[in-house]
Parts: structure tokens; C-alpha cells; sequence
């Protein structure tokens, strides 16, 4: 798993509300059986006027110049500032995996769907949570400063903009940890083997039937 | 021991070990994989040089990306016809031959969408933890199950470790009391109660249904409540064990017989919250408030009685949901204050995981008999949910009724309900569809969908527009309870 500690980049909009997964990566590209390549589909309904397909080459494809994305001020934009109930819908991981893939570390937003948010830690995306006020602000200023840019601190849980204002979030503790030094989740799970033995055991005794019937 | 709810039970029953961080390693009791969100697991296992860590509790089966043609399924896998599609259905029965995975293939009896023949095969049951690479596996807690979506690299977790390191939820209680009325369905429950609670009205909660409404309600029925729990922002839907879910599961294939099906079922007999358990959350609501329900934007919270008008944005107080209203009416390509009971529709899908079991079948099949599809309408596909219901419905003679009536009878799959094969909408078509999310380009690029139960689909496809259902239904056919 890749690690997250900090990260200071542009910061680029999705202002509205319910985000879904199919939107973030509409299902014809979870055909692939591949992990990576995902970033040049990122919103890909949103983003191209035409119909697009996995294995494409998207460099010729007809932008939409009203999605914001694609206004030359964002390009390279690395925070995604968003709306209420980020990522909701289908449990997707080739979300983050296209978010990831198009150069985004973080998203901001006040509230996630739990799959997505779970997803994200996954794969070296931070998603941060602000109160909707003050992602009101960030939208604000974010509209009126080209070259808007913010600095993420993962280990200091804060949010700081040029201007000086500082934003604190809040995050479970094993995620920050898993996230911050980047561990392997299973390789992890499995010292504690023993313990996943010892619970079988037990269980085999108590509740026979959960086990060997499907072979 | 301090009262319990039925999610407390069922999450102390599976604790391996509270870390210290806060997390907790929670064990797996049934893995459900399909070809979608698999083979990057899978290859996650062979870089790591890892197998699975018990083959007894995995099951597999593809569903989402397969053909429901019937010449094109008979000409199996080398017969789909999407080379990228091809590759990801070879590639899960290659994974689950080369690991030793049980797996239902393509056209075998047994397969269908992964939330349809978990249930009806047995595989899930009450008390378990199951967990699949899939949002709506809130589905098998109709069974009393903890069963929720994971993302793949939890899959790769599960195969690797048969634990998923978690968290605890909240508890939330949602009741419906009294008596659903004629032509109200389950589907209109679960879409009332989005329509009350919101898309994240359940985020970071596990959602228990009771209430007399759930009680009286079939198990199936009580699987298209809880598979739509995800769509009010629950990754997990639950009803509590009674003799109704002990009925269905008896003779079910992987289900105990003899002396460990007693054993069983007295366990399973104290699934149920204690009477004075706590809820961080509860909501109530009546069922004599419920009418059959559509939605009519792109959220399945933007959802209507089919008696009511399409909402103005200019009525909505909050500038946020006027915006939301407004850009969901431009996509949908709908005036606010049209009446929704007379939007045109284009096609009709009746299918997925949410209604594509028997009962649903039987439903849509009260409606269509001795009916003909509108000349208006394009298309109207009806995709049984598994080999099984479609052999089921084969026997009690629906394929005809649906032929007659101008239906197409498909092979099993997830279909039109997100598109990833050839089923799909047109631009700006509009779908009576009942599936469970109306998102924009769900069920293909610039489609319109409408979500609502199978007997209000078969009368739009009658009809050519949405229609109150009730208007076809009499007093004398409410013995199937609809
Ligand atoms: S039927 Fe639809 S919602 Fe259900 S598993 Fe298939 S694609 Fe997902």
C-alpha cells in the first residue's frame, strides 16, 4: 500500500452534491483486469462530449470545455475539492484507482460514502473531511485565485491555505497509521494467524455448519 | 450481558481481536466473488506469492458482464461477444480452476447474480458475516447475515486472511408499522423510506428493519429492502431471524440437514435484537402513508408517490437542492409539475438484484397476462436473477406470459441494471426499470431511469408511460400480496 504523509498541490472543483462511482468511472472500464491505467477515464462522461471506451486513446477525443476540469487553470490540479456524500454507489475501487491514476493524492469534501472512503486509504488517497461551511469557504476562494494551491499534513491532521488559515480534520486512528507508513494490510493481519486459527477452532465446535459444505 | 441488537450479536460472534488501534479483525464466514471486482485480487495474491486461507467459505459466479441472448450464451465464453468482457469472465473461471474455488460457471444451473444465488443456494445463511466485492451485498442480511460490499483490495484481504479488519457501525432502526394497501410492494417501501431518510440518511450505520411490514413481509421481499439499504448510505440491511427465514432456508443445497439443522436453527432462533437493545438512530413510518413509488432524477432519493407531481425547482427552499433538482431535471429531460404518471417510457427493464427473484417475476407476470406491450415502447426485457428462478419461472409457465404479452424472456444476469454488456439505453431514452440506482449513464450514456417495482414496470410497458399500477390490479387479485 502506498503511503500518504503530506502533500501540498493545486487544487482543482467538483461542485456538486452525491458524486456517484459511475461517475467518477463509468462501468465500461471495469472490464479491464488491470489496476492502473484508469486516470485518462476519470469522469469520463463528464469530461469528453463523445462515448467512451476502455483501451481508447483519449488524446483526440472532444473535451467538454464547461466541465471544470478541463479549463487550462486546473490542469495538473492534485486536491479535489467536492461536495456531500463523495463516492456514493457502487463499491468500485477502480474509483480511487482512477482518481489516483489522473494525479489526484487528496480529496476534500464534508461527508464520503463509507466504501469509497474506505477504498481511498487503500490506495494512497487521502479524503479528508471539513464541515460544510468550511468547504463553502474553500469553494469561494478557490473560484476567485487562479493557481489556487493548499498544503495537506497527514500526521498534524490540518488543512492549510496560503492565506494562513489553518483547518483541522479529524480520521480513525488505524487508518492514519496504515496510510502513514504505507504498511501491508495482509501481511499485517497475518501475524495474527494464530489468533484466526484459534477463532476457526472455536467456531468449528460452536457452529459446525458454517463450514465444508461448499467444495 | 447488557441488551444487544442483532448487529451486536452477529459482530461479538465473529470477533477475532480488538487492535489496539481501534480497529478490529472480524472474521469471514461466506466470500461471494464475481468477474468484475476479482482479478485484480487475484493477481494481488500471486504477486504476493499468497493463496486463499480456507477454499470452504469462497463461492463464485459471473454476472455482470455476460450476455442475456440466448444464442450468444450458448455459445459460452468464447461466444461473448466483447473481447475486454471475454477476457474478464475467462479470467474468473481461470482464477477459481486455478485456486480451487468453487464457482457456479456461466451457463451452469446454480449461477445468476451474486446476490440472487447466494440465498437461493443456501450458500449464505443466518448468522453469517458474509462479504463480496459488490455494494448490494446488504441483500443476504434479509437472512440475518452481517453482509456488506468490500472494495477489491478487501477481497484480496478476505482471500488472503478469511478476516477484514473493520470498525464497528452505529446501530439504526427503521420501522414500518401497519398494513401495505393494494399494488404496494417491497420495492415501494425501500423507496419510501430513501425518499424520507436521504442517500446518506444510513452512512456509518447498520440498518435493522422491523415493524409489522417486515414481519408479514416474504424473505425475497425482504431482500429487495435490504439490498437497497446501500442506497440510503448503509453498507448493511438487516431483518432479524423468525419462521419465515427458517422456512426458506430449509433443503436449500449448502444448507445442514439432519442433527446439524437443529442445531442450527436454535441458534438461529436468537437472532433478533433484545427487546431493549439500543439504536443511535430510529425512524418510523407508516405504511398506510406508502403508495407505490418512482423516482424521478438521478439519486434514488429523488423519489415520488407515481400519484404526485414531478417537484418545481423554484418550490425547493435550500439553494443546494434547488441546484440538485435543477441539473437532475435537465438530464432527465422533465419540466417540474409534470404529473409522473404520464412520462413517456422508452424501454423497460425488469431484472437485477433487487427484483429479479421468483416472486418478482410472478408479479410482473400478474400485470403483463393477457396484456400487450404499448406500440410505443422499444423494448422490454425480462432478466431472471439465476439459472434457478428462470428454470422456476420456465415451470409455472411466465416465459410465455411474457412472450405473449411482446416481452423479451432473457438468460440470467445483472443486464440493463448498469449496462456493462449490450443491454443498454439510448440517448435520452427513458427506462421503467427495477433495478436500483438511477445515476447519470447507469444504464447507458444519456439514459433516463426511472426505478420502481415490477408490477409498476409491467403496467408502463402496457401502458407506454408510468402508471399507477393499481388501476390494473382488482380487489380480487390481491391474493398474491403485491
Ligand atoms: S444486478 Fe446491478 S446492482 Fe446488482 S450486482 Fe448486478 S450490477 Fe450490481
Amino acid at each position: 500500500m502506498k503511503a500518504f504523509t503530506q502533500h501540498r498541490g493545486l487544487v482543482g472543483p467538483m461542485d456538486r452534491a452525491n458524486v456517484d462511482t459511475d461517475m467518477i468511472i463509468p462501468k465500461q472500464f471495469l472490464k479491464s483486469i488491470k489496476r492502473s491505467g484508469f486516470g485518462q477515464n476519470l469522469f469520463d462522461e463528464l469530461r469528453y462530449l463523445d462515448h467512451g471506451e476502455p483501451g481508447q486513446d483519449c488524446t483526440d477525443r472532444p473535451l467538454n470545455l464547461d466541465f471544470a476540469l478541463n479549463k487550462p487553470r486546473y490542469h495538473g490540479a492534485s486536491i479535489l475539492l467536492a461536495r456531500k456524500n463523495f463516492g456514493c454507489g457502487s463499491s468500485r475501487e477502480h474509483a480511487p484507482w482512477a482518481l489516483e491514476d489522473y494525479g489526484f493524492n487528496v480529496v476534500i469534501a464534508p461527508s464520503y460514502a463509507d466504501i469509497f472512503y474506505n477504498n481511498c486509504f487503500k490506495n494512497g488517497v487521502l479524503p479528508v473531511i471539513l464541515t460544510e461551511d468550511e468547504v463553502d469557504i474553500l469553494f469561494l476562494e478557490l473560484e476567485a485565485t487562479e493557481g489556487y494551491e493548499l498544503y495537506v499534513n497527514l500526521a498534524s491532521q490540518t488543512v492549510t491555505s496560503d492565506s494562513g488559515q489553518v483547518f483541522n480534520f479529524s480520521l480513525d486512528q488505524f487508518r492514519k497509521q496504515c496510510l502513514l507508513t504505507g504498511l501491508d494490510e495482509i501481511g499485517l493481519t497475518l501475524i495474527q494467524a494464530d489468533k484466526i486459527r484459534q477463532y476457526e477452532v472455536e467456531r468449528e465446535k460452536a457452529h459446525p455448519w458454517v463450514y465444508g459444505a461448499i467444495k | 450481558m447488557a441488551a444487544r441488537t442483532l448487529y451486536d450479536k452477529l459482530w461479538d460472534s465473529h470477533l477475532v481481536n480488538e487492535n489496539d488501534d481501534g480497529s478490529s479483525l472480524l472474521y469471514i464466514d461466506r466470500h461471494v466473488l464475481h468477474e468484475v471486482t476479482s482479478p485484480q485480487a487475484f493477481e494481488g495474491l500471486r504477486i504476493a506469492g499468497r493463496g486463499p486461507w480456507r477454499l470452504d467459505t469462497n463461492i463464485a459466479t459471473p454476472d455482470h458482464n455476460i450476455s442475456t441472448d440466448r444464442s450468444e450464451r450458448e455459445a459460452g465464453v468464447s461466444g461473448i461477444p466483447d473481447e475486454i468482457s471475454r477476457i474478464q469472465v475467462q479470467t474468473l473461471d481461470d482464477n477459481c480452476d486455478h485456486f480451487g474455488i468453487k464457482e457456479f460457471k456461466m451457463n451452469e444451473m446454480g449461477q445468476g447474480i451474486v446476490h440472487v444465488m447466494g440465498p437461493e443456494l443456501g450458500a449464505t445463511m443466518p448468522g453469517m458475516t458474509v462479504v463480496c466485492g459488490d455494494s448490494h451485498t446488504a441483500t443476504h442480511g434479509a437472512l440475518a447475515c452481517l453482509a456488506h460490499g468490500i472494495g477489491t483490495s478487501e477481497v484480496e484481504h478476505v482471500l488472503a486472511t478469511q478476516c477484514l479488519v473493520s470498525k464497528k457501525m452505529k446501530n439504526m432502526r427503521v420501522s414500518v408499522d401497519g398494513a401495505v394497501g393494494l399494488g404496494v410492494t417491497p420495492k415501494d417501501v425501500v423507496l419510501a423510506i430513501i425518499g424520507k431518510i436521504g442517500t446518506a440518511g444510513g452512512s456509518g450505520h447498520a440498518i435493522e428493519f422491523s415493524g409489522s411490514v417486515f414481519r408479514d413481509m416474504s424473505v425475497e421481499g425482504r431482500m429487495t429492502v435490504c439490498n437497497m439499504a446501500i442506497e440510503a448510505g448503509a453498507r448493511v440491511g438487516m431483518v432479524a431471524v423468525d419462521d419465515k427465514t427458517i422456512s426458506y432456508c430449509k433443503g436449500r443445497q449448502f444448507v445442514p440437514k439432519g442433527d446439524l439443522w437443529h442445531q442450527a436453527v436454535k441458534y438461529w432462533q436468537t437472532l433478533v435484537s433484545d427487546d431493549s437493545a439500543f439504536f443511535d438512530i430510529e425512524v418510523e413510518l407508516h405504511a398506510d402513508d406508502i403508495v407505490p413509488q418512482v423516482t424521478w432524477g438521478t439519486s434514488p432519493e429523488m423519489v415520488a408517490p407515481v400519484t404526485a407531481l414531478v417537484p418545481r425547482p423554484e418550490d425547493q427552499v435550500n439553494k443546494e437542492r434547488r441546484k440538485g433538482v435543477e441539473r437532475a431535471l435537465e438530464y432527465m429531460g422533465l419540466e417540474g409539475g409534470t404529473p409522473i404518471a404520464s412520462i413517456a417510457v422508452d424501454r423497460v427493464f425488469i431484472g437485477s438484484c433487487t427484483n429479479s427473484r421468483i416472486e418478482d417475476m410472478r408479479e410482473a407476470a400478474q400485470v403483463a397476462k393477457g396484456r400487450q406491450v404499448a406500440s410505443s415502447i422499444k423494448q422490454v426485457l425480462i432478466v431472471p436473477g439465476s439459472q434457478m428462478v428462470k428454470a422456476q419461472a420456465e415451470a409455472e409457465g411466465l416465459d410465455k406470459i411474457f412472450i405473449a404479452a411482446g416481452m423479451e424472456w432473457r438468460e440470467p444476469g445483472c443486464s440493463m441494471c448498469l449496462a456493462m454488456n449490450a443491454d443498454k439505453l439510448g440517448d435520452g431514452e427513458h427506462c421503467a426499470s427495477t433495478s436500483n440506482r438511477n445515476f447519470e449513464g447507469r444504464q447507458g450514456k444519456g439514459g433516463r431511469t426511472h426505478l420502481m417495482s415490477p408490477a409498476m414496470a409491467a403496467a408502463a410497458a402496457v401502458a407506454g408511460h408510468i402508471v399507477d399500477v393499481r388501476h390494473f390490479l382488482s380487489e380480487s387479485t390481491t391474493g398474491v400480496n403485491l
